[in-house]
C-alpha cells in the first residue's frame, strides 16, 4: 500500500541545512498498522509529512514514495489527497477556531465535490460516537476527547484507504485516550484502513500497529515485529534503551543510559 | 518518619468565584508530608496543580484558599505576612514547574539566575555566590558548568533547562520541593536522567518531594507514596509499590485504561465515572 525508498529530507540550504530524515525506506501493506517511533527530532513526523505532501515548498525532499500504486509526483494528485488523511496531536490548533464542526466536516467533502454531504457529516460524526447535535457547536465549546474525535470524523468523510496518525493521543488524559485508541481500532476493522501511526509512546505502537521502525537522528535504526517488540527482542543498543526507559523509573538502570549522538 | 512531618495540610479547600458561580478546584484535601517522596497523581482538572499552588500561596487572583491547617515547619502558612512568604518561598519551599522555556528568564545568564536565586536567600558575596552556583551545577550532572554560567536559556537543550531549574530550587536549600510535571516535556530517557538527579540529591538531602504528574506508571515507580485525585478530592492514598493492588474504583479503571506494553490488542478498558466517588465524601465533609 505504502512503499517509501531512499527518503531525504533537507531544511535550509548550505551551511544552515539540517538533514532532517536519511535514506528511510519502509512498507507498509493494505489493512496494516505501521508505527513510527523515536525521541523528539528522530525525524519521525517529517516522515509523515513528506509522505503527506506537507513539505513542499518548505523542505527539499528527495526519495520514491509509492501509495496505492500511484507514484508520487512533488504535487499530490487530487484522488490522493482523498485517499490519504491526517489526524494531528493537537485538536486545538488543528480546528478552525472560528468554524462550526459542521463547517469543519463539509469542507473536505466540498473540497472533493462529494455529493449528499449532510448525509456524509452526520453519518461521520455518528461512526466517532458524537451525535447530531454537535454539528452546531464550536470547537472551544466540546471537551479534548471530543475534539480529537472530530478530527478523525474529518479524516473520515473523504472516506480515504490510508490515515496518517501523528501522536494522535499525547495530549489527552488516559481515559479519554483508551475511548480514542479504540475508536481507531474499530474504524481500521470496519473500513479496512491503513494506518501510519507516529508516536514516542512504545505502550501506544504496541496496541495499534504489527510492525514499526524505531528512529534516531533521521535514520531508521531498527524495524521489527511487535511481537519482538514485546518479547524486547531487539539487538539495538538504542531500541533497548528506549525498551528499559518505557518501563518507569530505575535508578539503577539510568546511570547505564548511554548519549545515542550523530 | 520518625520525626514530626514537614507539611501538614488538613482539610484544604480551593474555590473560584466566576460569574457563573463558585468552581470548586480543590475540596476537603489532607495529607502530610515527612523526608519522602510523594505523588500526586490525576488527570486533568483533578485538583493536584491548584492543591501545590496552594501551598505556596500561588492561588491565582479570584481564588480563596482554605483549610483547618495549613503548616510548614511550625509556621501557618495561611496567615504568614507577606514577608515571612517571601522568606519561605524558594528558602523552606520551591517549586518547579513544567517548561524551563517559561520558567527561566530569557534576557539573563543562567548563572546570575542561579546566583539571584541564592543572594535573595543568604548574605554571603557574589564570589561566593558564584562558587557556589558552579557547585551547583556540578551536581545536577552538568558537564560543562562554566560555558553554561554564561550561556542564555535558549542556548540549552530542554533537558539541560531542567537541570538548571533544578539547580535553582536547590540552592537556597530549601525543605520541600514541589515539583509539578516537572519532565513531562523531556523525552523519556532525559526525563529519568533527570529525575535521577532530583532523587538523589533529595535523599541525600533528607527533603520532601512532592511530586505531581498525570503518568501513573512514572509516580508508581518514583515515588514513595500516592494520593490519587479525581474531582478536587484524594479517592485513595497507598504506597506506590501497592498502586496495581489498589481498591478504588477510579484509581483501578485509571489502571486497566493505559495500553501495556506486554498486552494485547484488545479493546482497551474504559473509564466509567461515578458521580457517587464525588457524593460520598462531600457529605462526610
Amino acid at each position: 500500500m505504502i512503499d517509501i525508498q531512499n527518503l531525504n529530507v533537507v531544511f535550509g540550504h548550505g551551511k544552515q541545512a539540517f538533514h532532517a530524515v536519511r535514506q528511510v525506506s519502509l512498507a507498509v501493506e493494505a489493512g496494516q498498522s505501521f508505527g513510527l517511533v523515536g525521541e523528539s527530532g528522530s525525524g519521525k513526523t517529517t516522515v509523515l509529512r513528506a509522505l503527506a505532501g506537507l513539505l513542499d515548498g518548505v523542505a527539499s525532499v528527495s526519495g520514491d514514495m509509492t501509495v496505492d500504486g500511484e507514484s508520487l509526483q512533488q504535487q499530490r494528485s487530487k484522488s490522493f489527497r482523498q485517499r490519504v488523511q491526517m489526524v494531528f496531536q493537537d485538536p486545538y490548533g488543528s480546528l478552525h477556531p472560528r468554524h462550526t464542526v459542521d463547517t469543519i466536516l463539509s469542507e473536505p467533502a466540498r473540497v472533493h465535490r462529494l455529493d449528499r454531504i449532510e448525509q456524509r457529516v452526520v453519518a461521520a460524526l455518528e461512526e466517532v460516537g458524537l451525535d447530531a447535535s454537535f454539528r452546531f457547536r464550536y470547537p472551544h465549546q466540546i471537551s479534548g476527547g471530543q475534539r480529537q474525535r472530530v478530527s478523525v470524523a474529518r479524516a473520515l468523510i473523504t472516506d480515504p484507504r490510508i490515515v496518517l496518525l501523528d501522536e494522535p493521543t499525547s495530549a489527552l488524559d488516559v481515559s479519554v485516550q483508551a475511548e480514542v485508541l479504540n475508536l481507531l481500532m474499530r474504524l481500521k476493522r470496519e473500513h479496512g484502513l491503513t494506518y501510519v501511526l507516529v508516536s514516542h509512546n512504545l505502550a501506544v505502537v504496541a496496541h495499534v500497529c504489527e510492525t514499526l521502525s524505531v528512529m534516531q537522528n533521521g535514520a531508521i535504526v531498527e524495524t521489527m515485529s511487535v511481537q519482538q517488540l514485546r518479547e524486547h527482542n531487539s539487538t539495538m543498543p538504542y531500541t533497548r534503551q528506549l525498551l528499559t526507559a518505557s518501563l518507569g523509573y530505575d535508578r539503577g538502570a539510568i546511570d547505564a543510559f548511554e548519549e545515542f549522538g550523530s | 518518619m520518625t520525626d514530626s512531618p514537614l507539611l501538614s495540610v488538613e482539610d484544604l479547600h480551593v474555590t473560584y468565584h466566576t460569574p457563573t458561580g463558585p468552581v470548586l478546584a480543590v475540596k476537603g484535601v489532607s495529607f502530610e508530608l515527612g523526608r519522602e517522596k510523594l505523588g500526586i497523581v490525576g488527570e486533568s482538572g483533578s485538583g493536584k496543580s491548584q492543591t501545590g499552588r496552594a501551598i505556596l500561596g500561588l492561588t491565582a487572583p479570584g481564588g480563596e484558599v482554605r483549610a483547618s491547617r495549613l503548616e510548614f515547619q511550625g509556621t501557618d502558612l495561611l496567615h504568614a505576612d507577606k514577608r515571612t512568604m517571601r522568606r519561605i518561598r524558594g528558602g523552606g519551599i520551591s517549586m518547579i514547574m513544567q517548561d524551563p522555556k517559561y520558567s527561566l528568564n530569557p534576557v539573563m545568564t543562567v548563572g546570575k539566575q542561579i546566583e539571584e536565586a541564592f543572594l535573595v536567600h543568604s548574605n554571603d558575596s557574589k564570589r561566593e555566590a558564584r562558587r557556589r552556583t558552579l557547585e551547583m551545577l556540578r551536581a545536577v550532572q552538568i558537564r560543562e558548568p562554566e560555558r553554561v554560567y554564561r550561556a542564555y536559556p535558549h542556548e540549552v537543550s530542554g533537558g539541560m533547562g531542567q537541570r538548571i531549574m533544578i539547580a535553582m530550587m536547590m540552592i537556597p536549600e530549601p525543605s520541600i520541593i514541589i515539583a509539578d510535571e516537572p519532565t513531562s516535556a523531556l523525552d523519556v530517557t532525559v526525563q529519568l536522567q533527570v529525575l535521577a538527579v532530583l532523587d538523589d540529591m533529595i535523599s541525600e538531602r533528607g527533603m520532601g518531594l512532592i511530586f505531581i504528574s498525570h503518568d501513573l506508571n512514572l509516580i508508581a515507580s518514583f515515588c514513595d507514596r500516592i494520593l490519587i485525585m479525581y474531582g478536587g478530592q484524594v479517592m485513595e492514598e497507598c504506597r506506590a509499590d501497592e498502586l496495581s493492588q489498589a481498591k478504588h474504583p477510579y484509581t483501578r479503571g485509571l489502571l486497566n485504561c493505559l495500553p501495556r506494553l506486554d498486552g494485547s490488542q484488545d479493546e482497551l478498558a474504559v473509564l466509567r465515572r461515578d458521580p457517587a466517588w464525588l457524593d460520598i465524601r462531600e457529605k462526610i465533609s
